[in-house]
């Protein structure tokens, strides 16, 4: 026990003195949490739309202040020219075109119907969706009104319509940070337990001190145990720093039990630094070290569902992602704190992490031996 | 107290150590005296069960260095050939850990390092990193010899360490001795050699030859020649260009010359070189050092 405390005290020191690293813990939950979840928001805004007007009829203009007044759209430019809408577009200044032919008010009157063009820039296809749906949509509702307006009833229903009033459960508002702010936690906690934990041992193996270590009669178990705690220890730290902030800065709901949330941040740790630790038996240099964690990193983040849900994935990707850590505790994290879901309801992830973290923590055992 | 027997390791296909036998008696200080890459430090990480051998068998104090390594961990001392301590942890912080890891405390065994901890006690609060090769020498041996241990293992102490700190260093190790602690220690440096009661010379992970310093010298008994002139550059060339000699090696400010089958008297050297028209010209015999005798076995090999 006595060997044990000393190893930690040890430990702690070392971090207390990289001065490096004790900003990287401290600033880490600061960035992430206030620049991450604020960046990668997918609410849509500012849609900058180039409009053509070759009408110039009070119907087209009316549709192009509708179009205005409406909180995603803004009309950037105009023009009577279609091409130069092209070129904008081109050019990433604008991002719809909409094109509004010579007759438009004539044909709707005479003929009852009339043909708008939107042209939308699909690089990034799901915003690109989006936009045209939202712009779809104020058309859709910008046509029932004048069908109103020049029949002359008051307020023109169809005959036949299903409605469908919806409620959003758990995050009514829509609110894009929530359901960011989970996620980014999950990636912080990783990023501190991953980084803390591979580096820390290859630096004794770089330094030489393991040679030391290695001649002392200290056990392999205590060894390791002073190379896991310490980085629980500040990745938790960190988990509630970055969960404090979120309840300050973006008044992050906390639904479910905050107990069972650091009772898997516990959990999730013992396998991502059971992992670190097997990345650091393996690699010999620093350099080793961060290349091999960064390639995990990589694949466990992109598949984790941070940024696109798992569910759309492919087959065998779902299945893949049954061994990423990140997808688990990110899903953890979210049901927890979203929706206050209770253990009950997290057994599979339970068991996904168990299976995960005794596997990585038997192979980092297996590969650190005192002998070479 | 350690014996080895036909130790033999190789990397790979490139052997390190091969068929290496000897003894160390209890209380003694031996030395391993060879160039880089003579298997010094190989065979020590065998010793000290860092290192499997593929064949042959070692023990320490009757301890199997394979079987029995974590009883042999408890009663050795090792200082490896680079400073392996913790640079981020202060002097103090880097005794009290090793002690703790050995289940001891500084206090317990402070008379053992009293000597040599005296001297870097007023710098320990200061991090390991930030002192000077010697005396981080100093805490590496203060470390190594925390836990009171029976055998005491350097490779290579004194690399890259000043004259005076060497010189320091050798005295400790003597004292050491004299408390009946069993110190194997290597060193590139022929001049340490004397000061070990017995050496084993090595050179590509062979035994030349086992001997207490005095004997090695005593058993040298080729005739040998210190020659200087004004060209040294010159001087070397035109001796090792010469049927007659045997060998040319630069000593400081000589060179040490010996002739094909020892029949080459100095005059015979004097001649052959005033007639290469060497200046201010000197020969003449020198009795034989350390690194004579070990410059004259690598040749034999």
């Amino acid at each position: 026990m006595r060997t044990l405390f000393y190893v930690l005290q040890k430990e702690f020191i070392q971090v207390r003195r990289d001065k490096v690293m004790l900003r990287m813990i401290i600033m880490l939950p600061i960035v992430q949490m206030l620049v991450l979840v604020y960046a990668s928001t997918y609410d849509l805004k500012n849609v900058n739309i180039f409009l053509v007007d070759k009408d110039m009829s009070s119907t087209s203009r009316q549709l192009a202040s509708k179009i205005d007044a409406s909180p995603f759209f803004t009309i950037n430019n105009t023009s009577f020219n279609p091409e130069e809408g092209e070129n904008e577009i081109l050019n990433n200044r604008d991002d719809m075109v909409l094109v509004i032919q010579k007759g438009f008010e004539r044909d709707l009157m005479r003929e009852d119907k009339a043909k708008l063009q939107l042209l939308v820039n699909a690089i990034d296809g799901q915003s690109a969706q989006i936009g045209y749906f939202y712009a779809a949509s104020v058309i859709g509702d910008f046509n029932k009104h004048i069908i109103a307006e020049w029949k002359g009833l008051p307020d023109f229903k169809p005959p036949y319509q299903i409605n469908t009033p919806s409620r959003f459960w758990y995050n009514s508002e829509l609110e894009y940070k929530w359901y960011m702010a989970p996620g980014v936690l999950a990636l912080l906690v990783t990023l501190i337990g991953l980084n803390l934990s591979s580096t820390s041992l290859v630096k004794e193996k770089e330094q030489g001190t393991i040679e030391q270590l290695n001649v002392t009669p200290i056990k392999k178990i205590q060894f390791l145990a002073g190379k896991l705690i310490p980085f629980v220890v500040i990745a938790l730290f960190d988990l509630s720093f970055g969960l404090f902030l979120a309840r300050m800065v973006f008044n992050l709901p906390i639904v479910g039990n905050l107990g069972l949330v650091f009772s898997f941040g516990v959990l999730y740790l013992i396998g991502i630094l059971g992992l670190g630790l097997f990345v650091s038996t393996v690699a010999n240099t620093q350099q080793q070290v961060m290349f091999v964690t960064f390639f995990f990193m990589m694949i466990f983040i992109l598949m984790s569902g941070i940024f696109t849900p798992v569910e759309s994935m492919p087959q065998w990707a779902q299945l893949i992602d049954q061994a990423n850590p990140v997808y688990h505790f990110m899903r953890v994290l979210r049901m927890v704190i979203l929706k206050g879901s209770h253990f009950e309801d997290l057994i599979h992830e339970f068991v996904a992490l168990c299976i995960l973290g005794i596997t990585f923590l038997t192979l980092a055992l297996k590969r650190y031996r005192k002998t070479a | 107290m350690i014996s080895i027997q036909n130790i033999s390791k190789s990397y790979k296909d490139v052997p390190a150590v091969r068929d290496i036998s000897f003894e160390v008696q209890k209380g003694e200080l031996f030395g391993l005296i060879g160039p880089d890459g003579a298997g010094k430090t190989t065979l020590m990480r065998i010793l000290m069960t860092l290192l499997i051998q593929d064949e042959g068998k070692a023990t320490m104090n009757k301890l199997d260095v394979v079987n029995d390594y974590k009883e042999i961990r408890k009663i050795v001392g090792y200082m490896p050939g680079r400073f392996s301590l913790y640079q981020d942890l202060t002097v103090e912080e880097n005794l009290n850990f090793f002690a703790t890891v050995f289940k001891t405390t500084v206090a317990e065994n402070y008379e053992l390092i009293k000597d040599i901890y005296i001297q870097i006690e007023p710098f320990k609060n200061r991090l390991a990193g930030k002192l000077s090769g010697g005396m981080k020498q100093k805490l590496a041996l203060s470390c190594a010899l925390i836990h009171k241990p029976e055998i005491l293992v350097l490779d290579e102490p004194t690399t890259g360490v000043d004259a005076v700190s060497r010189k320091e260093f050798w005295d400790m190790l003597k004292k050491l001795q004299k408390q009946g602690i069993t110190i194997l220690v290597s060193t590139p440096y022929m001049d340490e050699a004397v000061l070990c009661n017995r050496v084993a010379l090595m050179q590509k992970g062979k035994v030349l030859d086992i001997n207490t310093p005095q004997k090695l010298i005593e058993n040298y008994t080729r005739k040998l020649y210190a020659i200087r002139s004004k060209d040294m550059h010159q001087l070397i060339q035109d001796l090792r260009a010469w049927e007659k000699t045997d060998s040319a090696f630069a000593f400081g400010q000589y060179l040490h010359v010996t002739g094909k089958d020892d029949e080459v008297e100095a005059t015979e050297f004097e001649n052959y070189l005033l007639k290469k028209n060497h200046l201010e010209l000197q020969v003449f015999d020198i009795p034989p050092t350390i690194e004579d005798v070990f410059m004259d076995r690598m040749a034999e090999q």
